[in-house]
């Protein structure tokens, strides 16, 4: 591609085209709680979407209903223009719905590899151990992974290192569209920057990515589209050039909020410093 | 090829372990951070065996070699579904009685009702497969614990031998039959078995040869020729070995050969198949497991139907040894042993740990320790004592080994 018209006019092509997910009315109810109601969301091939909210405000739960893990209340689901049923696990993976999750869901007792290649081992009779290795390392080196071994079990690595891992999972299944749950929570600088890069690779290639991240400067780095939910409820949809202020008034739900009385007291003490972004 | 242009050894951190002193160096890491593996087993036997050698020089003498291996071979058979059932992280309490169950089965059906005797056998194969399905029933569709469903299959299933056997309680089966002679003088002929000695080693050889090759076209790291032959040549000799004294006296048992055929093939299922793999994942994190997109439910069922299998086969085997199926058959010991045997070996009760080699290892120690006590003349008393403290002393190096796993980062 070389002019940026066509470029653009490709991705105008891709929002018209019929969204790859499309959610009406879902909830999901846990006991008396309500984790999420009547959520509305539509993500598009070749389009990152952010979802962002406060803590216990339901992304996760949104994810694990998309992935199988939970299933929904009420609603619907779409998926590549047709309704679906996510039953469990396999079924998401087999529409080719891939999941980091936020708790990682590794087994510590399997080493990297076979972490990586759970349930989709190559060759099932006589696993094709060279072959499962050689494209961990593809992988892990695609996400500038520092993993020394990938013969260790999972137990021995850090926090990061894991993350690393349940990233490669996710990449292996060539999906359709990938949920990456706080993907960067516990990544360094450069780890950190990777994933972003790869977020924007997957973009490219033409995946839908739901992406969640307590770090504003990251989703409005990538994101095409910020959702933000409170309190299992839709609360506006944002695109990368919103404000600081705008973004956490949606979160927190009001102007005057801890985020803002922090700022101002930073500014007074700073005397006369611009407002800034 | 330098070290340093293989993809698995780039980052810097690693330690190498190209020089013997290096290897030697990591092997003594590993066993302070708990990946003990097979080495305290093969110590305590050693040191099992060095003590009742001591007070009684008939127990190493090629003859009770034997003698204990046969026995070892129907337990064992038993213990190896216990490692399949342990590495999802459930237990089968009740495998003693569907051994007993089985034998009773084969000899009602053969003896008192003329069946052929492969028919016999089959049936008592299937109903074992039956009651597999049953706990796995129970266990998937109401999570009824396994611990409680096999414990009352224990009771159901003692009963319904009994009930089979009827008044007379004891059924002789047939001396001179080929299930009989099977499990009381069935020797592999001295040829045939150094030729087999030879083979595995020589199949050793190749297929390490065959992955160290693989791996080095690929840029990964690989064992050198010369280890790759030294172990093959170890296995051959120490199997030669074996033999050789064996063959002393009666030779190697045919049931002998039968199971360690198993124990290959549940080794080469649980590390080299996807099935195995989905086994080892659940018993290490289920939902992890569930969330990959594997069948939870089937990989819990296969361990059910095969662990109950297994030990109808081994129930079978047994009353060939005793060529009779009585209302003894399965009771006592046997439950404990086949669990005990998969312990010892080195499979963890908290699931997702263990190999199929545990059950091999295990079983002859428990059988050494028993046989030893009974050369002994010592009362049973004190054999329950021992096997006792023997898997007290199993499940605390379990324990351990698992706490320091989780500090050393290894889980
Ligand atoms: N399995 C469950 N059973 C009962 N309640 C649940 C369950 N899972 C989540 N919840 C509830 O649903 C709500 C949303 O939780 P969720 O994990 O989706 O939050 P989140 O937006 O991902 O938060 P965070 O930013 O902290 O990860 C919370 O109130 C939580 O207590
Ligand atoms: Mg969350």
């Amino acid at each position: 591609m070389s002019a940026a018209s066509d470029v653009a006019a490709d991705a105008g092509a891709a929002q018209a085209m019929t969204p790859v997910l499309s959610l009406r009315g879902v909830s999901k109810r846990f006991g008396a709680v309500s984790a999420l109601t009547d959520i509305e969301l539509d993500v598009h091939a070749g389009e990152v979407v952010a979802l962002v909210g406060d803590n216990g405000a339901g992304k996760s739960t949104l994810v694990k209903i998309l992935s199988g893990v939970h299933q929904p209340t009420a609603g619907t689901i779409r998926f590549a223009g047709q309704d679906v049923t996510v039953a469990d696990p396999a079924a998401a993976l087999a529409l080719g719905i891939a999941t980091v999750f936020q708790d990682l869901a590794l087994c510590e007792n399997l080493d990297v590899v076979g972490n990586v290649f759970l349930g989709r081992e190559l060759s099932p009779f006589a696993l094709d151990e060279v072959g499962m290795e050689l494209r961990t390392w593809t992988l892990l080196r695609q996400l500038s992974a520092r993993i020394p071994s990938v013969r260790v079990p999972i137990a021995s690595l850090s926090g990061g290192q894991r993350q690393t891992v349940a990233i490669a999972r996710s990449l292996l299944l060539e999906p359709r569209l990938i949920l990456l749950d706080e993907p960067t929570a516990a990544l360094g600088v450069a780890q950190t920057a990777e994933v972003l890069d790869l977020i924007e690779r997957l973009r490219e290639r033409g995946l839908a990515v739901i992406v969640i991240s307590h770090n504003m400067e990251d989703v409005r780095a990538v994101a095409d589209r910020i959702v933000v939910l409170r309190l299992g409820r839709n609360n506006g949809v944002f695109y990368p050039d919103a404000t600081n202020a705008e973004l956490v008034t949606a979160i927190t739900g009001a102007s005057e909020n801890a985020v803002s009385r922090r700022r101002a007291r930073h500014m007074d003490a700073a005397g006369t410093e611009g407002a800034g972004a | 090829m330098k070290a340093a242009e293989l993809i698995d050894r780039t980052d810097e951190r690693l330690h190498r372990s190209d020089s013997p002193v290096d290897t030697i160096r990591l092997f003594l890491d590993r066993i302070r951070s708990g990946e003990l593996g097979s080495l305290p087993v093969i110590v305590g036997l050693v040191l099992i065996c060095g003590v009742f050698e001591g007070l009684n020089s008939v127990f190493l003498s090629s003859g009770n070699l034997v003698n204990l291996l046969y026995d070892s071979s129907t337990i064992g058979v038993i213990s190896l579904g216990i490692v399949g059932i342990l590495m999802v992280g459930e237990i089968d309490l009740s495998v003693g009685s569907v051994s007993g169950f089985s034998s009773a089965l084969v000899g009602v059906l053969w003896v008192n009702m003329g069946w052929p005797v492969w028919a016999a056998i089959a049936a008592a194969i299937a109903c074992g497969a039956v009651i597999g399905l049953v706990y796995a029933f129970l266990f998937n569709r109401f999570s009824m614990p396994s611990f409680v469903s096999t414990l009352s299959g224990l009771l159901a299933i003692l009963g319904l031998q009994l009930y089979i056997l009827g008044d007379t309680g004891s059924i002789n089966l047939p001396y001179g039959s080929r299930l009989v002679t099977f499990g009381q003088s069935a020797f592999v002929p001295p040829p045939i078995a150094y030729a087999a000695a030879v083979l595995a080693g020589l199949a050793l050889f190749a297929t390490e040869l065959r992955t160290a090759r693989r791996r080095r076209g690929a840029d990964l790291s690989s064992r050198s020729v010369r280890s790759i032959a030294g172990r093959a040549l170890l296995l051959g000799a120490v199997l030669a070995a074996l033999v050789f004294y064996l063959d002393r006296d009666a030779g190697v048992p045919w049931m002998l050969c039968l199971f360690i055929a198993l124990v290959l093939l549940l080794n080469y299922t649980l590390t080299r198949t996807r099935w195995g793999r989905a086994m080892t994942a659940v018993g290490g994190n289920r939902e992890a497991a569930r969330r990959a997109g594997i069948n939870v439910a089937r990989a819990y069922t296969s361990a059910f139907v095969m662990c109950s299998v297994l030990a109808s086969i081994g129930g079978i085997l047994a009353s060939a040894r005793l060529a009779s199926a009585s209302q003894q058959a399965g009771t006592g010991d046997v439950n404990l042993d086949a669990i005990a045997a998969a312990v010892i070996g080195g499979t963890s009760l908290f699931g997702g740990r263990g190999s199929a080699y545990s059950a091999l290892l295990g079983i002859v120690v428990i059988q050494a320790i028993s046989n030893g006590l009974t050369l002994l003349d010592l009362s049973s008393s004190l054999r329950y004592m021992i096997t006792g403290s023997v898997l007290a002393i199993a499940v605390i190096v379990d324990s351990l080994t698992r706490r320091s796993r989780l500090s050393h980062g290894r889980a």
